[in-house]
């Protein structure tokens, strides 16, 4: 590794100008001035180096020396990373507090993995075989639920030399490959730059949503397993929120927790409360597939740009092993908000809202890094990446340039609703503006699990359609100048808002929701409605209707445990129908 | 200020423009540095390097440019901005820049602190969790307050935040514990009869025994206000974190901060965004704002209540809205309900606490508190529902249900979110008038509320207990 001293002309807040006798290279790493801060050489110009800065600036005095480090950003990938909290450039955090105390301080190097730390590595390959990069050659139990793969770095191939298992650091030579251009060592660790994809074999169409536990969205608006979903929303509409629901309860194997450029105490939380969840269907703690990645609002901007790369480099890294992996990234606009202040710096000519040109081009290239595959090596192993990205627009108007350009590259889109956040109806996904284009995928699945879903789910977002449009009406002419058929849509509306739609967080019970009670409850509310419509058409009041104790209790059945309570709703509905209908002498 | 006499002195100022001054021919200036400018009267102004390179450095001088001419001696310090740290801060006034106005020196210490702070690690942060009373049905009952907590409040022009501010400053306690806060009060170019009230009602109090004010007003130097709340919070940090206090900022306004901001961005003809502001408004503000919170394995705690005003009104203006984006949550006060005569004129509706989860319930509150303010907002959401309608429909369109919706939401106005300046509630005081009112639905609609609770709390259920 050749490094070359240049230095500094100017500096203009994250932005450094410096000076090279001899030209660096674009997107090479840099220590800057005598701090040794970190940076990034971002722009070019004869032997002028324009350096974002990973962290602030402030004292650095024209002079001072840069260091070209003639590498570029890259992640450490190996065990050691799984439950931990990192920074944009893949500092722990922990070990930053340690160190350093509370409050960040500058130029603080950090090995992103740690070097001491021992691993059980198990060989699962033997010498004679071959192998190519991708391919597991052996694993290690990072924590008590995660299995570790070690593979051939990309790129790399040949016949196993050597190769032993035992207690080693990620440096220590685990066995020797010999390739055609002679013998490399492997080890535990590899390095990835970030900005790059790491390549995959073979992109498949997505085949199995991703099953959250979240009504709205595993019922109305799917993702699926390799997708990419967008989620923007004026603040307080509930991005986090959602996102953490879906880091905790989805069916993933791996997360990747994104805070870019958010709040401080909303990370504090997620460490805080992940190590005591459990996932519901393995029963094993949740911090123990969660990578958190920390580059809160008030850190400098330029890492919060990198740390969207970092998150998604390191969960291709898992995706590799062939693992489920998806990603959490709250929020995209700050990252967007990154790259226009640092192409402002530059004097670059904006676009619209002061943004870049290239903006709609980087959007992009992070969300085309999600996806279903065969990932690298001998063998079909299949894995994928999913990424779900908050959007903070301002002023909460959707029509903003990282809005309209993101919804070009997602297939999911949760429109998240003001008015719907104003009256605590969460999550506020409104379900008239979101959509997802996973639906195929999602309705395979759910017709193995009951083959009346499809139409149970069409006919409700048909009532929730059809509602919106009476309440229009009675907006101008009361709801009590309605014919009863159109208040038994409203007061079904209700129920489904009430009853399905809206799903507390911080319910015991129903901050999780499993398949099994998310269709029949679907179908209870179809199946009330089914038998109390002839009854409304056959004239029996409207009050009347709603007066039914049975009504109460499907809004609550959410809150109960199981589907049984379900299945005694269902029974209600008839005894309590046929009730109705003999008081009205109304033939069935 | 306290800055060393030392650092070279230029007189090679080439240009000034607006709040902005270029001095060439500069050797050794560092990024963010402090410059003292001496005007020809003597006076000393205070700047900071803004852009720096090998031969000029881009000046923002936080005093008054005018009558400044090319041949202004510019004394670069050699330092950033620091603050004497020290005991003895507790109860003095200064100015929006540290100048004392209280007649007493600045007190002598060695421990010297940046006014930009540090960042807290978000590793070391302590999730904050303890419920702060403030006898504020609005804010105690819908948008819980925690120690810890960063809530600003919204308003506009004319409407009581002031006398909010104050009563929560007055009022402000952990139930079942002695505690007092310190008031570290932050005024950006507001008038001086409203830092007169504050320190009035400070003094009523005894309060201001346990403050420290930080006073630009509205007739000092706008670009002033760009250090002022940095001071106030780093006062506020050094009495939460080094002497284990538990510190209530109060900043106001920011609205006039993010226009001196404006003013340097715009004389630097950068690329602005939205309203001349620029881009890195939000990065500005999260600077400032973050700021508050707990840290692991220290006692004290910073809770930041920055007020701002809304140019007529609109939460989506880019200084409440990028607030709201950093903030952990915002209490909104609105004209229409000032009006009616609605004090604290709060619609609860747009207005969130996102920690308030975690400071309420059975060990702090009680267990019914979250159901209970989930349920005041949905009825009050179809209550104002019903008041739109009956502007199109009359009262006589609206359905019997809609008619309660509507009487809760008028009575939930006058009896839960009115109340005295001087009135103080307890917990159980607000819980228990929500309840009253709440009791006016019929029961199947409590539907955000355990049916356990309904049956414990509820007034028609509780002789049966
Ligand atoms: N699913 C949910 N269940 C209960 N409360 C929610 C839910 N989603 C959001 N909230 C409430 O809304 C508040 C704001 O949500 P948050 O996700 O922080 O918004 P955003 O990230 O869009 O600003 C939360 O503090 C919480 O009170
Ligand atoms: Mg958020």
């Amino acid at each position: 590794m050749s490094t070359i001293v240049g230095t500094i002309e100017r500096i203009n807040g994250s932005l450094i100008v410096a000076h090279f006798d001899e030209a660096p290279k674009i997107g090479d790493l840099t220590e800057v001035g005598d701090l040794r801060l970190m940076g990034e050489i971002v722009r070019l110009s004869g032997e002028t180096a324009y350096i974002q800065c990973f962290e602030a600036t402030s004292g650095l005095m024209p002079g001072e020396p840069v260091t070209d480090l003639g590498v570029p950003l890259v992640a450490e990938l190996g065990p050691g990373l799984m439950g931990r909290i990192v920074d944009g450039v893949q500092r722990s955090e922990t070990e930053l507090w340690e160190l350093t105390g509370p409050f960040v301080s500058r130029g603080t190097n950090i090995d992103p993995l740690n070097r001491g730390a021992k691993w059980k590595f198990e060989a699962k390959v033997k010498p004679g075989d071959k192998v190519e990069g991708g391919n597991v050659i052996g694993v290690v139990q990072e924590t008590v639920s995660f299995e570790h793969r070690v593979m051939v770095p990309p790129g790399q191939s040949g016949t196993i030399k050597s190769i032993k298992s035992g207690e080693f650091t990620v440096e220590d030579v685990i066995g020797e490959l010999e390739t055609s251009s002679g013998v490399v060592p492997l080890k535990m660790m590899q390095t990835w730059p970030v900005r790059i994809p790491r390549p995959i074999k073979e992109r498949l169409p997505l085949e199995m949503p991703l099953m959250t536990g979240q009504r709205v969205i595993d019922t109305f608006f799917p993702v699926a397993k390799g997708g990419a979903v967008a989620i923007p929303g004026g603040f307080g509409t509930g991005k986090t929120v959602t996102l953490q629901q879906v880091a905790k309860w989805s069916d993933a194997d791996i997360i990747i927790y994104i805070g870019c450029g958010e709040r401080g105490n909303e990370m504090a939380d997620v460490v805080a409360h992940f190590p005591e969840l459990e996932d519901p269907r393995s029963g094993r703690k949740l911090i123990e597939r969660t990578v958190i990645i920390a580059n809160v609002s008030n850190m400098p901007v330029s890492a919060r740009e990198a740390s969207i790369y970092m998150g998604v480099t390191i969960g291709e890294f898992y995706r590799d092993m062939g693992y489920d992996v998806a990603i959490m990234a709250d929020s995209t606009s700050r990252w967007a908000e990154a790259l226009r202040d640092i192409s402002g710096r530059l004097e670059e000519i904006p676009a619209e809202a002061g943004f870049p040109a290239y903006l709609s081009d980087r959007i992009a290239q992070i969300y085309e890094r999600t996806g279903r595959g065969v990932v690298m090596g001998e063998g079909r192993t299949l894995g994928s990446l999913t990424l779900i990205g908050a959007v903070s627009p301002p002023g909460g108007d959707f029509s903003e340039p990282v809005t309209t350009h993101t919804l070009r590259f997602i297939g999911t889109f949760w429109a998240l609703d003001t008015d719907l956040a104003y009256r605590r109806h969460f999550p506020a996904i409104n379900w008239l503006r979101s959509f997802t284009r996973y639906m195929d995928v999602s309705a395979r699945w759910w017709s193995k699990l009951d083959p009346e879903w499809e139409a149970s789910r069409s006919q409700a977002l048909r009532l929730l359609e059809e509602a919106s449009e009476v309440e229009e009406t009675a907006r101008i002419i009361g709801e009590k100048a309605l014919p009863d058929e159109q208040r038994l849509v409203l007061l079904l509306a209700e129920m489904l808002r009430e009853g399905f739609l809206v799903q507390s967080a911080f319910h015991e019970v129903d901050t999780y929701c499993e398949a099994e009670k998310q269709t029949a409850l679907l179908k209870v509310f179809i199946e009330f409605y089914s038998k109390v419509d002839p009854l409304v058409r056959a004239g029996v009041p409207i009050e009347m209707v709603r007066n039914m104790d049975v009504v109460t209790e499907l809004m609550r059945l959410k809150e109960r445990a199981g589907v049984e309570p379900i299945e005694e709703a269902s029974k209600a509905i008839l005894a309590q129908r046929d009730a109705l209908a003999e008081e009205y002498e109304v033939k069935l | 200020m306290v800055v060393e006499q030392s650092g070279l002195v230029y007189r090679t100022t080439s240009e000034i423009r607006g709040p902005i001054l270029m001095v060439e021919g500069v050797k050794g200036v560092a990024f963010d540095e402090i410059v003292n400018i001496r005007r020809p009267s003597g006076e000393i102004v205070t700047g900071s390097v803004l852009d720096v390179s090998r031969d000029w450095a881009m000046v923002q001088c936080f005093g008054d440019t005018s009558g400044m001419d090319l041949n202004i001696r510019v004394r670069f310090t050699g330092e950033t901005l620091k603050v004497p740290m020290s005991e003895e801060l507790i109860g003095r006034v200064f100015s929006g820049s540290f100048k004392p106005l209280d007649g007493i020196p600045v007190p002598l210490s060695t421990d010297l602190r940046d006014v930009n702070g540090g960042i807290i690690n978000p590793a070391a942060r302590d999730v904050p969790s303890e419920f702060i009373q403030t006898g504020l049905s609005a804010i105690d009952g819908m948008n819980s307050l925690v120690r810890g907590q960063k809530l600003p409040i919204f308003s506009e022009s004319g409407l009581p935040h002031n006398m909010m501010a104050a009563q929560i400053a007055r009022q402000a306690t952990i139930p079942g514990q002695e505690t007092d806060f310190a008031i570290v009060f932050g005024a950006m170019g507001i008038k001086n009869e409203e830092a007169d009230y504050f320190r009035a009602e400070f003094e009523k109090t005894g309060a201001l025994s346990k403050s420290v004010l930080v006073l630009n007003l509205a007739d000092d130097p706008p670009i002033e206000r760009i250090v002022t709340p940095r001071i106030a919070q780093t006062i506020a940090e050094y009495l939460a974190f080094d002497l284990g206090m538990h510190v209530l900022v109060i900043l106001t306004d920011m609205t006039n901060y993010a226009e001196a901001l404006r003013t340097i961005s715009i004389a630097r003809e950068e690329v602005p965004t939205r309203k001349g502001y620029p881009g890195y408004l939000y990065s500005d503000l999260a600077t400032i704002y973050e700021r508050a919170g707990r840290i692991q394995g220290r006692p004290g705690s910073v809770t930041l209540m920055p007020i701002l005003s809304m140019p007529a009104g609109d939460k989506t203006h880019p200084v409440p809205d990028l607030t709201g984006y950093i903030t952990e949550g915002q209490l909104i006060l609105e004209r229409e309900l000032s009006l009616r005569g609605i004090y604290p004129p709060m619609n609860p509706l747009p207005s969130l606490s996102r920690l308030m989860k975690d400071g309420i319930g059975e060990e702090t509150t009680r267990e019914d508190h979250q159901d209970v303010s989930n349920q005041l907002y949905m009825a009050y959401a179809e209550g104002t529902r019903a008041r739109g309608l009956v502007r199109i429909v009359g009262e006589v369109g609206l359905s019997d249900r809609e008619r309660t919706w509507l009487r809760f939401a008028d009575r939930f106005e006058q009896e839960f979110v009115n109340q005295g300046p001087y009135e103080n509630r307890s917990i159980e005081q607000t819980l228990s008038i929500a309840w009253d009112l709440l009791s006016i639905l019929p029961e199947e609609d409590l539907i955000r509320i355990r049916e356990t609770y309904i049956n414990k709390y509820h007034p028609a259920h509780k002789s049966d207990n």
